[in-house]
């Protein structure tokens, strides 16, 4: 489903944000991404959607190079896509249901089915009471879950998040994690990035540990290698 | 189809909604654009107008052939011969001098000046169709029948209204070109406008490219948008011009009447005032596309 091989990204400038990263994930599998600050991990989400293009080595998603993808090629990759960003990046000129709107008028559905599908995902964050709010009225775990709403409106077969619990509270955290498990349980590819290792405490997952740029070969364990391993590679920050 | 019909609808809705989400603001642009047209497209009317007037009043050129008091009756039929033997002249037509004497005494009520008068002071005359041409093959001719013997003097009757036609080249050259200074004005002004909207919609664009908008879809509502402008700014260049033509006419009757003559100023055609809005409302669409096709690449997401 996302393969990288020798990925190289190197920022104008001169820094070099991933050194030769290869790995694959393959569909249907939920994995973290950790790391400390700057490791890394929000460019290499930048890759897949093709925010950001490798300078060397491929970017496969759903056996698409995306480094390569023409500009014009681009929204239909990215309509694949639910993508959660790290700053939200909700619109605050309308209401919690227009920002959830927004990917299925992008797509040219027809109002009543949007409105089904947009009532869907409010319910599924638990936000369908706030769906007149405006965004900047709601709590900072709200405005996450409104993100993940509108994400997963256009019912797209891969997730990225990028630092969703960040500046949330344990309880809030666990409440997102929650509803990632309940993706990953009806068949979505997902990759989430944090650097909150403590959020993985109670569950076993893979993970794919950046550090400085570069993969750290210990922390490719799969599911059933064991949690013991998979959890220990976290920097401490938590 | 229809469901298209609808989401081109929604997007148009947007574009108005914007245009109005500033009352005075929106308003003030489309009054600038419908001023910056109506000065041309105004001109344009008035020049169509006096080109009515000339071709109503020059519709055939005379020249008027004046013999001198000497002349004989020998002297009259050869000319009258030489004349309708010319390949210029189309008809020939003599009026005695007894005979333009009654005719004055008749049309001016100057009877008893007249009637005062020792001897009729009027010369025979020929009044002269040419062959329909151009003004300087007409002043050729009056030049060449001015030279026959016993004609005192020969006079283009129409001259001053090919003077006029003249004048009126004139002015249409100084409309087209205001107009076209002004077209670009309007232009300058969508840019513009589309430029602060994008501007201000900056993270609505960025986070619609990162959710897989197309180019084409976050473009629309700025070219509708454009174009809206363009059209309301034509229709009020239209108001303008026939509300100051109801105010001219009011005047121009007036004027005409003193000179016991039958004319008025012609509203915009049909056919012109259409031209007008579509053209308006594409320099409009022009000005939003060339915005958005310099600045929507700026943004790009991070």
């Amino acid at each position: 489903m996302i393969s990288f091989s020798q990925v190289n990204k190197r920022y104008p400038g001169g820094y070099q944000a991933l050194k030769s990263v290869s790995f694959k994930i393959a569909e249907g599998e939920m994995v973290f991404l950790t790391g400390h600050s700057g490791a890394g991990k929000s460019t290499l989400l930048k890759l897949i959607a093709a925010i950001e293009r490798p300078n060397s080595g491929s970017v496969l998603v759903n056996n698409q190079n995306v480094g390569v993808l023409k500009e014009r090629a681009l929204p239909y990759l990215r309509r694949n896509l639910g993508i959660i960003f790290q700053d939200h990046k909700l619109l605050f000129d309308r209401n919690v249901f227009d920002n959830v709107l927004l990917p299925l008028q992008i797509c040219g559905f027809d109002h009543r089915e949007s409105s089904k599908r947009v009532r869907a995902a409010l319910d599924k964050v638990g936000l369908l009471k706030r769906e007149k709010s405006n965004p900047i009225a709601l709590s900072g775990g709200e405005q996450q879950r409104l993100c993940i709403a509108r994400a997963i409106v256009n019912r797209p077969s891969i997730l990225l998040a990028d630092e969703p619990t960040g500046n949330l509270d344990a309880a809030y955290a666990q409440e997102i994690m929650a509803i990632f498990k309940s993706f990953h349980q009806v068949g979505a590819t997902l990759l989430i990035s944090t650097h909150d290792t403590s959020v993985l405490q109670d569950t076993r997952v893979r993970t794919i540990d950046l550090k400085n740029g570069e993969l750290q070969t210990a922390s490719l364990s799969s599911t059933s290698g064991g949690s013991a391993q998979t959890t220990s590679t976290g920097s401490g920050q938590a | 189809m229809m469901h298209a019909l609808v989401q081109h609808i929604g997007i148009l809705r947007t574009a108005l909604r914007r245009i109005f989400s500033s009352r005075l603001g929106g308003f003030f642009n489309i009054l600038v654009i419908g001023i910056a047209l109506s000065l041309p497209a105004g001109m344009y009317l008035l020049l169509q107008n006096l080109q009515g007037l000339v071709t109503q009043l020059s519709g055939t050129p005379q020249i008027s052939l004046f013999l001198s008091l000497d002349a004989k009756t020998d002297d009259i039929d050869k000319l009258r011969r030489q004349l309708a033997q010319h390949p210029d002249i189309a008809r020939v037509e003599f009026v005695a001098r007894a005979d333009a004497l009654e005719q004055l005494k008749q049309s001016t009520g100057l009877a008893d000046v007249i009637g005062g008068l020792q001897q009729n002071p009027l010369p025979d005359a020929f009044v002269i169709y040419p062959k329909p041409g151009e003004a300087q093959t007409l002043e050729a001719l009056r030049n060449e029948l001015a030279k026959l013997p016993r004609v005192e003097q020969a006079q283009l009757d129409s001259a001053w209204a090919y003077k006029l036609e003249a004048l009126l080249k004139f002015g249409r050259i100084v409309a087209l070109i205001l107009a076209g200074l002004l077209s670009l004005a309007l232009v300058a002004i969508t840019f513009n406008t589309i430029r602060l909207q994008i501007l201000t919609q900056s993270s609505e664009i960025e986070v619609a490219k990162l959710i897989g908008a197309t180019n084409g879809f976050i473009r629309r509502p700025f070219l509708y948008f454009g174009a809206a402008q363009g059209l309301l700014g034509g229709i009020m260049a239209w108001l303008i011009i026939t509300l100051s033509l109801l105010l001219l006419n009011h005047q121009v009757n007036a004027l005409s009447q003193l000179y016991a003559s039958q004319f008025v100023l012609h509203p915009m055609s049909f056919g012109d005032s259409i031209s007008l809005l579509l053209f308006s409302m594409y320099l409009g669409w022009l000005g939003a596309w060339l915005s958005v096709a310099r600045h929507l690449s700026q943004i790009e997401p991070r």
